[in-house]
């Protein structure tokens, strides 16, 4: 019976050879994983042990830790409440964070790299200093006026964004999604209720967690007519010159004409080009695509940033909060040819052209700069350390891209400026700047409200851009673009004064 | 293997009875590793001390010491009943049990108010319990080395303990839920308001026992072979019966009880000390096809009829994926992992770990639970310490001159090693997570007291093996045999009682 007593012993060493590869593989090839897995408590507690950083809007914290007491030693609060929720994000007891919060994680954590000489003191004196602190672009002033008007639009809309952002360095002065919510109760440290608040949110049929500003899209109406013009511009076109227009018109093979807003738009059989952005005429700008071709179209509308899906909105350095991409749509027929109807419809914005509050903010901003250039869109201004004196990471404009030339910009600029003067986008004027826009009305359905949009740009009185921005109000019906014009221009108003305080 | 299973040392060491060797009794080896021991269970407390509570206070010495005085009264039983017994099996034993008793109390520092912590009794919270079940379960074990002077008399109750085994295992089936399931397997027996034994523990060394007389007595009729089939002997159809017998039960087990953990262990403890009566490997082909077989098919009845297969099915389901539902069905095992993973490889340190994030640290877990705070390094010692206890009782098996007690010794040693793999394996998915305890570290007397009977028993057979033939002698009359170096090579006796 010894042969079989032996083998048994070289089975039961097997089994523990067995358990001792697996062992390795979870105690030190998975091991990092699992130490930071999302599920794992104890990333949690140890988190909670070190103060969070603050993340701050003009000097004021609009996301802080406050001691507890409890197992938890600091309980995360947002003291802005719903008007900053889709920048900040929540940071959660269980799951990931969100917005800012997360994208920033590590720096707010103290757990960043970058922190670690700071740790390293930390271990010396014996102190506590806690995570860094986060700073970011926005303009309170702006913000908070963003938050305000939107929700307190006087044409009703439930949905709706507004951004705006500084065309000279890109920085991003308000930034506002409606409905919002409050994330304060997200970051519970109640799991229950955590859990309950985000679930009503998520189940919500308006999508209050949706960030509209960035990753929604929508038919852009007339605001396309911008893209249009500039593509008009590059080839031959000029302010002046008279382009066929009309009451109405049927591009080949479409069904149904293109008419305008209202009879008393553009009935003559020809306009300026001025004329046409002024009054957003739509058989004008219908018949310049359908001359320009679907190739121009689409390239102009890429040269804007169309079509770009990793646009993202956070440091300048590295990711962000994801900017959802800008559609132009095909305009092809199955068998690859153009589309008329559909360019047609797609040169005033309709048909399949998609469009983020974002990308309508950078088309004004190009505009608005003096060399026709779109600065890359940021949100955080500076990492400061827990010492609130060593600047970690201070933004560093940077160029995104250059769509249209300065001569290109000089004439939108000049059209756009005549728009707000006597065109469709008077309630956006704010006395002693110059301003510029487009407004836009779009068909959201065959039985729901249009969409009002209006992008547009300041600008002080020797030209300098001073704040570029995008309102979208969703299914807001008749009136929508003038309102949004209005809110557009108090938002720039509050971020010029803003900016000339600081 | 074979040079080492020889008892009696180097031939220098000749006696005082001239012509005989004297087998050195190596008791003063195991009283030294004994203190070696209790000394790092004392390091072990201090550390988690100076860690859970910033301090190290005046009396964390005290369970360390408390234990060292029970090891060292079994030690002296020892001495006196058994001095011939394997000298490195008490230490072992008695380190995986320390480290136990502080792990748990620990878990107690873990569990108390802060205010509370540095004034944490003795013999309160879990980690007590264990210390008094720890008295309790080394009385017993010294109790039975006083009772049985020779593992052979065990064979005399062979078939009341087989009936006991199979009673023992069927009273958690047969009682309502309410009297016998936690956490979903129904393995205890509840006596409300009193406590629960989990009367398996002591059923396996019931069952093993009969199973070793059985085979001993059978193994002639079980080894004959009808077919040859790829070089492998295969038995008769008709000897198939008794294989047969055990597997069902074990299926029972499986589907009543809700515990593939048990049914594999009384099952693989079965073909093993089949394999080893009958040194026929298609035993053991059989047995794997036949479990495997059952396990696959309760896992499609699981998917398909559900009912009594649903639970298996379940399980299955979490081990293939466990992170599917982390906060459900796959909580467990999941906190088991991250807390494993947590640890890396060196761990946080004793007293640095958070065994309060994980669900039932105290039992099931445990090598989880202290896998977070001594790492792979620490766990791999842990494993390494469980390989010796086990390769010792197959070196008393292999030492000894008896079929019944080289069955006895080997299926003990073999079911303690798989109950290890068992339920370590299921902690870290390795194979599907059964509640099985982990021997001499998880919290329970029942658990507790059946492992060290189990450890008695082969502290008798390996005194029984390394006895000098005309020492001390028996209560039994042993036959006269040649020098103890030889012996493990003579021919085996079968016995009758």
């Amino acid at each position: 019976m010894n042969a079989p007593l032996r083998r048994v012993g070289v089975v039961v060493i097997v089994l523990f050879g067995l358990l001792f590869a697996n062992l390795n593989w979870i105690q030190a090839y998975k091991a990092d994983e699992y130490r930071n897995s999302d599920y794992n408590g104890r990333v949690q507690v140890a988190e909670y042990d070190r103060k969070r950083g603050n993340i701050e809007v003009g000097g004021t914290a609009y996301a802080l830790s406050k001691e507890t007491g409890g197992e938890l030693k600091y309980q995360r609060t947002y003291p802005g409440g719903a008007m900053y929720a889709h920048v900040l994000g929540w940071k959660p007891v269980n799951g990931s964070a969100s917005g800012i919060e997360r994208l920033e994680n590590d720096f707010l954590a103290g757990t960043s790299d970058a922190l670690i000489a700071s740790r390293i003191k930390d271990m010396f004196t014996g102190d506590e200093t806690g995570g860094g602190n986060v700073l970011l672009t926005l303009s309170k002033r702006a913000q908070e006026t963003a938050f305000k008007q939107l929700n307190d639009n006087e044409v009703g809309a439930t949905k709706g964004a507004a951004i705006a952002i500084d065309p000279r360095t890109g920085a991003v002065q308000a930034l506002v999604s409606m409905p919002s919510f409050d994330p304060n109760p997200l970051a519970s440290h109640n799991s229950t209720e955590a859990d309950r608040a985000y679930n009503t949110l998520e189940k919500d049929k308006e999508r209050p967690l949706a960030n509209r500003a960035l990753s929604e899209t929508l038919p852009p109406g007339s605001t396309f007519k911008i893209i249009m013009a500039a593509a008009a511009l590059e080839n031959g076109v000029g302010q002046q010159t008279r382009i066929p227009a009309g009451s109405s018109y049927t591009a080949p093979g479409a069904g149904q004409p293109i008419r305008n807003a209202a009879p008393s738009i553009c009935p003559e059989s020809q306009v300026t080009l001025r004329e046409a952005v002024t009054e957003s005429c739509n058989t004008g700008f219908a018949q310049l695509g359908v001359r320009l071709g679907a190739d121009k179209v689409k390239e102009k509308a890429k040269q804007f940033g169309f079509e770009q899906d990793d646009l993202t909105v956070g440091q300048l350095g590295e990711g962000g909060l994801p900017v959802a991409a800008s559609r132009t749509g095909d305009m092809q027929n199955p068998d690859g040819s153009t589309d008329q109807a559909a360019l047609a419809q797609s040169s005033i914005g309709q048909n399949n052209v998609r469009m983020t509050p974002l990308q309508g903010a950078l088309i004004a901003a190009a505009v608005a700069n003096n060399d026709g250039k779109q600065m890359r869109p940021y949100l955080v201004k500076q990492l400061l350390g827990p010492d609130r004196t060593t600047v970690y990471d201070a933004a560093q404009p940077r160029e995104l891209r250059r769509p249209i030339s300065g001569q290109v910009a000089a004439d939108l600029r000049d059209m756009m400026q005549n728009v707000v003067k006597e065109g469709t986008g008077r309630r956006a004027a704010i006395d002693g700047f110059v301003v510029g826009g487009k407004t836009g009305t779009a068909e959201s359905g065959p039985n729901t409200p249009d969409h009002g949009w209006f992008i547009g740009f300041a600008l002080d009185k020797d030209g300098t851009p001073l704040s570029a921005v995008c309102v979208e109000l969703e299914q807001a019906g008749s009136g929508g673009s003038a309102e949004a014009a209005r809110i557009a221009g108090r938002i720039m108003a509050a971020a010029i004064a803003d900016s000339g305080r600081r | 293997m074979t040079a080492a299973a020889v008892p009696a040392a180097s031939p220098a060491s000749t006696g005082e009875q001239s012509g005989v060797r004297l087998a050195r009794s190596r008791r003063n080896a195991e009283l030294s590793l004994l203190l070696l021991a209790m000394v790092l269970v004392a390091a072990y407390a201090a550390m988690v001390e100076a860690k859970a509570l910033d301090t190290i206070t005046s009396d964390f010495w005290i369970p360390a010491a408390a234990l060292g005085l029970v090891f060292l009264g079994l030690h002296l039983v020892i001495r006196w009943l058994a001095p011939y017994a394997d000298p490195a099996l008490l230490p072992a034993v008695a380190l995986l049990n320390g480290i136990g008793v502080g792990f748990l109390r620990r878990y107690d520092l873990a569990k108390a108010a802060p205010a509370e912590r540095e004034d944490l009794a003795i013999f309160a919270g879990t980690g007590g319990r264990q210390l008094a079940w720890t008295l309790a379960a080394v009385v017993l074990a010294a109790g039975l080395l006083a009772v049985m002077r020779d593992h052979r008399s065990l064979s005399r109750y062979a078939y009341t303990l087989g009936l006991a085994g199979i009673v023992l295992v069927m009273i958690p089936a047969m009682l309502p839920s309410r009297f016998s399931e936690i956490n979903g397997a129904k393995l205890w027996i509840i006596v409300p308001g009193l406590g629960q034994i989990q009367p398996g523990e002591f059923a396996k060394l019931a069952l093993l026992t009969f199973f070793a007389y059985y085979l001993v007595r059978k193994r002639e009729v079980l080894s004959l072979a009808s077919r040859r089939v790829l070089g492998i002997d295969f038995p008769r159809g008709r000897d198939l019966g008794p294989v047969l017998v055990v597997w069902i039960v074990s299926l029972l087990v499986l589907i009543f009880e809700k515990d593939l953990g048990t049914s594999l262990l009384y099952f693989g403890m079965f073909v093993v000390t089949l394999y080893i009566a009958t040194e026929r490997v298609s035993w053991l082909l059989i047995g794997l096809i036949l479990f495997f077989g059952g396990a696959y098919l309760a896992y499609v009845l699981g998917s398909t009829v559900g009912g009594p297969f649903a639970n298996f099915y379940d399980r299955a389901q979490i081990w293939l994926d466990p992170f599917a539902e982390p906060y459900d069905r796959g909580y467990q095992l999941v906190q088991g992992l991250l807390t494993l993973g947590t640890g890396g490889l060196f761990g946080a340190g004793p007293g640095g770990g958070q065994p309060t994030l994980l669900p039932e640290v105290q039992t099931d877990f445990i090598f989880a639970g202290i896998g977070e705070e001594i790492g792979l390094f620490g766990l791999s010692a842990l494993l390494v310490i469980y390989l010796l206890i086990v390769e010792r009782g197959l070196r008393a098996a292999l030492a000894v001159r008896d079929s019944f007690g080289k069955l006895l010794a080997g299926g003990l040693a073999f079911t303690l090693g798989l109950q290890v793999f068992v339920i370590v394996g299921g902690i870290s998915k390795l194979i599907p997570l059964t509640g099985q305890t982990t021997p001499f570290l998880s919290a329970g007397g029942s658990s507790l007291m059946a492992n060290w009977l189990l450890i008695a028993v082969l502290l008798r057979v390996s005194d029984g093996a390394r006895r000098p033939v005309t020492g001390g002698g028996g209560p039994a009359a042993r036959p006269a045999g040649g020098p103890p170096e030889q012996l493990h090579g003579a021919q085996t006796e079968v016995i009758r009682p």
